[in-house]
């Protein structure tokens, strides 16, 4: 039976399901509803885990490597400035190959500062070695949460992972969904049982410095590992839809793609507005289509080149600027492409920054932009979308 | 100590006092340990891959997060009732009084089961005798050199032990490598304690304090014989113990041993920091009732 509640909401009791020992968390802005919920549960007993209220985010994601390291199943959610300042301990995570998992709320970084959504955060932290899947909608990051666990603690990946969704746009908006069963949930999310914890039966050194003779190799492993879970999240998905009876494509999912002449590629919850934007463009004869993001990392290459072998012009759609070239995935994208046969060219749109909305007639007017290349070629690669140019005007103080 | 849970085959410098105050402290925990270390001359020097020193469970990740790791660390033990384990993080003055501060704090401010135990060699030796706010004053370090304008580090120590009793930390203690017997049972103690303990432990740094191999316990004893390191104990906040001393030395004797003070003989002014380090040892006398 659906039942509308707040996204915050919907993801707190996700993750209840997943039976997590040890939570911590700081609070920040969108993401303080889903600690509030998680810590209701626990003090009315719905929840049975050690709960920490730490003194920031450098330290709940750090006291999640000691009680991961011990034995524990870990769970923290933070958001923009949070998660810029657990940046050090992100890298340390992975390269510890704890399982650690995190709903990352998307919000822009500041200055200015900003707590409305963008995917600035999260696509800082891209080289961090965390696996990053970003959620269409609440229900998406509810199911996702017991999917990445069972990813992450598995010994063949053994790597953290990001649910990653739009702050605000999901964390607070009210919408029907299917709670998650946890008997269900347990029958699919086995307890975690890691081979290497702190024991003082069997003492073991955890966090050893390596020299040059070692570090590359660490690297490697960690490469490996994350290549793995390229395979292990179209499995996941599948095992998941198979109980639940709900599923959302593996790394990617396409959107009336069949003969699409121009293609737009995006992630997160803009999935949603873009799908109703193609939906009308179809209607009048406009031969669109939609590839959306999961995983983001690992990305998902040669899906993509599957999915956009045929288009003539594809152009994509994301949240965040990398100051000094493009954005992120505009730039993996045209890197995934360029030794493979497709040709069509390649234009990027940074949109909806510091939480200016994306509406079906912007993605309309970015496909009408998209189109234009196909008979004047390239005019611009890449371009920061929806600049009022009367914001820039010396002297104007605004509406 | 060959059956040490600290084994040998360490990097630590020839001379060193860490090593000494390390094996005391796991002598005293026993092997029923897990330990957390920041970053720093001790986690390089005992851990370098795939050889390790540590006998007994140990974690390291950040330079600053050693108390926050060691929180979820005794949290899990908990969640899976196995609060018979001690839990210790054991880290460097950089690391403590500097750097990963807020989260000792904020170790503190939990009440978690953990002993903190800090060797304070007052310094960031790891990487070359940097000022910390551990650094005693007028000490010569490589960011507070002697120079025409300089007599060397010109603020006082931050006084660790102080902060943690504010915290309302049920057990707090300053030991020193030179008095292993208090040094151990400072260690028993703040195991019993119901919650967050804090024990700073002296420990002379060859290198970066400059005086002459072998003499690091010497050293240690000279400062708690010159009251420049009170040796004090605290129960919930109230002072408990003090190490009496039979005999005042003159700071001269501590201070005229090591080349980090060197200059203090020589330069113009060097007399007047003389005499106010001076006062601080007797103001410590005073203050802690040290001398009968």
């Amino acid at each position: 039976m659906m039942k509308v509640v707040e996204g915050s909401y919907g993801i707190a009791d996700a993750v209840r399901c997943c039976s997590p020992d040890v939570i911590s968390v700081y609070p920040i802005t969108p993401q303080t509803h889903i600690v509030e919920h998680l810590s209701e549960f626990v003090a009315n007993g719905k929840l049975d885990c050690e709960y920490i209220n730490v003194e920031s985010e450098f330290s709940s994601l750090s006291s999640l490597i000691g009680a991961s390291a011990a034995g524990a199943r870990t769970y923290t959610s933070t958001t923009s400035q949070g998660l810029a300042l657990m940046f050090e301990v992100l890298f340390n995570v992975s390269g510890m190959r704890l399982p650690i998992v995190m709903t990352t709320v998307n919000r822009a970084l500041s200055a200015p500062l900003s707590i409305w959504n963008d995917q600035q955060d999260a696509m800082a932290a891209r080289e961090a070695g965390w696996i990053q899947i970003y959620a269409e909608n609440v229900q998406e990051a509810m199911d996702l949460t017991p999917q990445l666990f069972k990813i992450s603690e598995d010994p063949e990946i053994l790597t953290p992972s990001m649910v990653c969704m739009d702050g605000f746009i999901l964390t607070h908006v009210y919408e029907p969904v299917e709670f998650l069963d946890i008997e269900k949930v347990r029958e699919f999310l086995p307890p975690y049982r890691p081979e290497y914890v702190l024991d003082p039966k069997d003492p073991k050194t955890f966090g050893a410095f390596a020299d040059p003779s070692w570090f590359t190799e660490f690297r490697y492993l960690q490469y490996q590992a994350m290549e793995r879970a390229k395979k292990k999240i179209e499995k996941v998905s599948k095992e998941f839809e198979e109980i639940f009876g709900r599923g959302y494509g593996g790394l990617i999912d396409t959107y009336s793609m069949d003969d699409a002449e121009v293609a737009l590629v995006t992630m997160g919850s803009v999935v949603g507005t873009a799908k109703e934007a193609v939906d009308e463009l179809r209607s009048e004869g406009v031969k669109v289509g939609l590839v959306k993001i999961r995983s983001y990392r690992p990305f998902p290459e040669e899906e993509l080149k599957i999915a956009l072998k045929d288009a003539r012009v594809i152009a994509t759609i994301e949240k965040d600027v990398s100051i000094g070239y493009e954005s992120a995935l505009l730039t993996d994208l045209k890197g995934a492409f360029y030794n493979s046969p497709i040709r069509a060219p390649i234009v990027g749109f940074a949109a909806g920054l510091g939480g200016r909305d994306i509406g079906i007639k912007q993605i309309r007017k970015i496909v009408e932009k998209t189109s234009r290349v196909l008979d004047a070629g390239i005019e611009a690669e890449f371009e920061i979308f929806d600049v009022k140019q009367e914001c820039l005007q010396e002297g104007y103080h605004g509406r | 100590m060959e059956d040490s849970l600290f084994a040998p085959g360490h990097r630590a410098c020839a001379g060193c006092g860490m090593p000494t105050a390390i094996k005391l402290v796991l002598d005293a925990a026993g092997p029923n340990t897990i330990v957390a270390s920041p970053t720093g001359c001790l986690e390089v020097t005992s851990t370098p891959f795939p050889e390790s020193s540590w006998r007994v469970p140990w974690i390291h990740s950040l330079f600053e997060n050693a108390a926050a790791v060691a929180s979820g660390v005794e949290v899990a033990l908990k969640r899976f009732k196995r609060t018979d384990t001690n839990v210790l993080v054991i880290g460097g003055d950089g690391s403590t009084f500097d750097i990963g501060f807020g989260a000792i704090s904020g170790m503190f401010d939990r009440g978690h089961r953990i002993t903190y135990v800090c060797y304070d060699n007052e310094a960031y030796m790891n990487t070359g005798v940097q000022r910390s706010a551990s650094t005693p004053f007028c000490a010569k370090t490589t960011t507070t050199p002697t120079g025409k304008m300089s007599l060397g580090n010109p603020r006082p120590k931050k006084d660790m032990a102080a902060i943690a009793v504010a915290h309302g930390v049920p057990y707090v203690a300053t030991a020193s490598i030179a008095y292993p017997v208090d040094l151990r049972r400072k260690v028993k103690m703040s195991l019993s304690a119901d919650g967050p303990a804090y024990i700073q432990v002296n420990a002379p740094c060859i290198t970066g304090w400059s005086f002459g191999e072998g003499d690091a316990i010497e050293q240690s004893r000279l400062a708690v014989e010159t009251c420049l390191l009170p040796l004090i104990e605290y129960v919930d906040g109230v002072l408990v113990g003090v190490k009496k001393v039979r005999r005042k030395r003159p700071v001269e004797d501590y201070l005229k041993t090591q080349g980090r003070y060197k200059h203090l003989f020589k330069a113009e002014g060097g007399a007047e920091v003389l005499a106010k380090i001076q006062a601080m040892a007797d103001a410590n006398a005073a203050k802690f009732g040290l001398l009968d």
